[in-house]
């Protein structure tokens, strides 16, 4: 369930057909629109990849991956308007940041499992996001607007076509898919399915539960950081209600739970069917005001979790297996 | 100075009596069928419009909106469970989270929806104005709410303690096992308490819509707040829930006004991960 | 065989609250040696065998594992010394396979995803589980589960393996294949731990008893003793029943 095993020949073919058409994709679809869905659908689907290594593997159910998105994003941003910092090594300074965060509230979280987590994330999460709120050195709830560079890959920025921005973040849903799929294969993966299952037991197998949920929760942090780092660089504003909100940690639960959570491409499943909805709707019915967008939302995550809670993922693999 | 003190400790015990009502509901929802409900404090809400849609459409004061909201909430409630929470109890963990989470987004943006984002207040309810004592002022609309709440609370704890039904509901969250053995329709128990707890907090909304602000996105935070009054009293207890909302209700007003404003929310979050880090079971779990 | 101890326990004392569910409870434990021990219930037999791999911490006394004093030491340190432990009730990964539970036992040895493998599958082979090793942990029988339990403690390669009532509700056929499995691990030199309330294989496997009642050790001795002792069948049976 949770490795992809060895690829069948047919497999192959269909993840490199699948791969040449979205290479392809923006060189060949018109207007920018499709390909800003599709930057979209590959940044939650990194998200959720981020958060299938917590929740997936160790039921350590966070709803507060919000924070570490605007940690992210607010670090490289900072660093580049305050001190010149060029945007990769504010990345990688975003993704630090967030990771000793998490490990932080990780510690006096380390016994909580599935609801009692949930809270606690999502308590950590406004904690942050009241505090930015309020914190003039970020310039509060006014936000900030990135400079303009020149162009460049060196700078992490482009203004005259979005499709830099797509391969990039293509890149780092691949580089964010391997990292998971190690995990998986390896004792980490191992170790975190026994936590998962339960802490005494992991005990019992010589494996320090908290180490482990800290580990987790640092590797998760670090990818959803990067993830804050690319929306700052393609949208160029951040602010707190645009980064740190509930909103963004529970598309982010859902992306994973819709697509199938604990497995490896679950998350890609459940962003290519969720941000593309989540997009249109918003444009065609959203005009902040009306709702109606949520509302579908809303109704489509109640339907699913009631009556195919194991996630698209889940519903293909219980069909192969009455097929066998 | 001390003046101010006793108003400001006054104001927290006022709210901590609604906090309480509130996180009751929600505590015996999961102290029976282990769920965290979501979706609770948009049924604050959805309290709160029916109140003011009665005063706004037809005159009628909140305090004749209660018995409303309670058979609306409750009927309500009952639905909810029949047709969605009852399906995620066998399910995975994670989609007794999210489905509540659902139904909340759901709820919350019909709201918005349906009546805009506009914020409402009731201007003139039948008990409104202060209560002057020397200097110190008290808003009667809040102490009505608030004398209100404790007294829904206390009913509850007689009908659970003295009626049969009620005893049926505390045995099941005890220990559900033995509840079934003992002839107990735990699935009735369910629906029901998941009845009762939405009806308790559609109560709560009347009483609050009595001097808060009405509009669609209110649940967000008093659910958020709500979920660490309960993890605070110790998922499950009743008394522990009481108390844990008066004082968060007192911390939440003592630290906005010592510290900032900004951040009473924050002092009550970061009170709520401090407690779960020192005694993850709660007060009295 | 050595005569160093495998294990000596001195002095162990735990309470909660007003309760005392060990009182000064010793005994020594030798390498190579299948110890039981037994007890009514709420005897404080698991009591003490949470002190002893670190799932609680004794309020007096120690454990030296080895000679090396693991009193206040961490559960998963412990298995890492050398103990391994089965649970009460029995515990495995529901969602891995068979072969991927006694992995993720292995893996506390070696990093080396090949050779966790392989080490696993020699040890599904040694308990007689590798044509199983495909099925998930929660779609095996309880008889099942108890020796997948056994391969995984295994896979942390132990010096001392401690069963906590690893023959409860077994078939007379899966309480023998269960006794023969655990000579087999006795003899790959492991020393045995076990608490046990079927008699039979306390009576079949063990070289020496432990008897614990009220708390306190109260005999100690080879089975034939043990099961003559007067106080033992008081213990169990009852003052009516005194002979």
């Amino acid at each position: 369930m949770m490795t992809m095993g060895k690829l069948t020949g047919r497999q192959i073919v269909f993840y490199t057909v699948l791969f040449i058409a979205l290479l392809a994709f923006p060189l060949v679809v018109k207007g920018t629109f499709p390909t800003h869905v599709m930057i979209m659908v590959f940044l939650f689907a990194m998200m959720g990849v981020a958060w299938n290594i917590l929740g997936g593997y160790a039921a350590m159910f966070s709803f507060g991956q919000a924070a570490f998105f605007g940690i992210g994003a607010y670090t490289s941003t900072i660093l580049l308007m305050n001190y010149n910092v060029n945007p990769w090594v504010g990345l990688f300074a975003g993704g630090v940041l967030a990771a000793l965060m998490g490990a932080a509230i990780g510690i006096p979280c380390s016994n909580l499992r599935g609801h009692y987590f949930a809270i606690a994330s999502i308590a950590f999460a406004e904690i942050v996001r009241i505090h930015f709120n309020n914190w003039k050195f970020v310039a509060a709830a006014e936000g900030l607007s990135l400079p303009l560079l020149p162009e460049s890959l060196g700078n992490f920025m482009f203004h005259s076509s979005k499709a830099p921005y797509y391969y990039i973040i293509l890149v780092f849903l691949l580089l964010s898919l391997l990292i998971c799929r190690y995990i998986s294969t390896n004792r980490m993966g191992f170790y975190l399915r026994a936590i998962k299952e339960s802490h005494e037991l992991a005990k019992g197998m010589g494996i320090s539960f908290v180490r482990y949920r800290l580990y987790a929760i640092m590797i998760s942090a670090f990818l959803t950081a990067m993830a804050g780092t690319f929306y700052a660089q393609y949208i160029l504003y951040i602010d707190p209600e645009s980064v740190l909100i509930l909103p963004i940690s529970v598309q982010v639960v859902l992306v994973a739970m819709l697509g199938g959570a604990g497995t490896i491409m679950g998350p890609v499943i459940g962003a290519a069917i969720l941000l593309p909805l989540s997009e249109i709707t918003r444009v065609w019915l959203g005009y902040k005001g009306t709702g109606v967008d949520m509302m579908i939302y809303g109704a489509l995550i109640m339907v699913i979790s009631a009556y195919q809670p194991q996630g698209v993922w889940g519903f293909l693999t219980s069909i192969r297996r009455s097929a066998k | 100075m001390s003046e101010q003190l006793v108003v400001q400790l006054m104001n927290g015990l006022l709210i901590g009596f609604m906090y309480s009502l509130i996180a009751i509901g929600l505590t015996m929802i999961w102290g029976v069928m282990n769920i965290i409900n979501f979706a609770h404090a948009d049924f604050l809400m959805i309290g709160m419009f029916t109140s003011f849609w009665l005063y706004t459409l037809y005159g009628i004061d909140p305090i004749f909106s209660i018995p409303v909201c309670a058979v609306l909430l409750f009927v309500m409630g009952w639905l909810i469970y029949k047709y969605l929470v009852s399906k995620v109890m066998t399910g995975p963990a994670l989609a007794q989270l999210v489905v509540t989470f659902g139904i909340s987004i759901f709820i919350a943006n019909t709201a918005v929806l349906l009546w805009t984002p506009d914020f409402r207040m009731i201007e003139k309810p039948l008990l409104y104005g202060t209560w002057n004592f020397g200097t110190v002022q008290l808003s009667i609309p809040k102490a009505v709410a608030s004398i209100g709440s404790v007294l829904v609370s206390l009913a509850l704890f007689l009908f659970l303690r003295k009626t049969k039904t009620g005893k049926a509901i505390l045995a099941t969250e005890m220990n559900r096992s033995s509840a079934l053995l003992m002839g107990i329709n735990t699935e009735r128990v369910n629906a029901l308490s998941f009845a009762i707890g939405s009806s308790l907090v559609g109560v709560a909304g009347a009483f609050l819509s009595m001097y808060y602000y009405i509009y669609p996105q209110v649940g967000g935070t008093f659910g958020l707040i709500s979920f660490c009054i309960v993890a605070l009293g110790g998922f499950g207890s009743i008394e522990g829930a009481f108390i844990a909302g008066i004082l968060i209700g007192i911390v939440q007003t003592l630290g906005g006004y010592f510290f900032d404003p900004a951040y009473k929310y924050a002092i009550v979050f970061a009170m709520y991960l401090i407690t779960v880090w020192i005694r993850p079971q709660g007060l009295m779990g | 065989m050595t005569a160093a101890p495998c294990l000596e326990v001195e002095g162990i004392t735990k309470r909660f609250g007003g309760l005392t569910a060990n009182e000064e409870v010793s005994f020594t434990v030798n390498q190579g040696e299948i110890l039981s021990i037994i007890g009514p219930n709420g005897a404080g037999k698991s009591t003490l065998f949470n002190c002893i791999t670190g799932f609680y911490r004794p309020d007096a006394g120690k454990v030296l594992f080895r000679g090396k004093d693991i009193t206040t030491a961490s559960a998963h340190k412990i298995c890492k010394l050398g103990i391994a432990r089965t649970f009460q009730i029995v515990q495995v990964i529901s969602d891995m396979t068979v072969l991927e539970n006694v992995m993720t036992g292995t893996f506390l040895r070696t990093y080396d995803r090949k050779k966790v493998r392989e080490k696993a599958g020699e040890i599904l082979r040694f308990a007689g589980l590798y044509e199983k090793r495909d099925f998930l942990g929660t779609d095996i029988t309880i008889a099942d589960k108890k020796r997948l339990e056994v391969a995984m403690a295994l896979g942390t390669e132990p010096t001392l393996l401690m069963l906590d009532e690893a023959m409860a509700g077994l078939t007379p056929v899966e309480l023998r294949e269960m006794i023969g499995l655990l000579r087999k691990v006795r003899g790959n030199g492991v020393t045995l731990i076990i608490v046990e309330h079927v008699m039979e294989a306390v009576m079949e496997l063990s070289d020496r008893v432990v008897v614990i009642n009220s708390g306190r050790k109260i005999v100690e001795g080879v089975p034939a003793e043990i099961v003559r002792n007067p106080e033992v069948i008081q213990a169990y049976l009852g003052d009516r029943y005194h002979a």
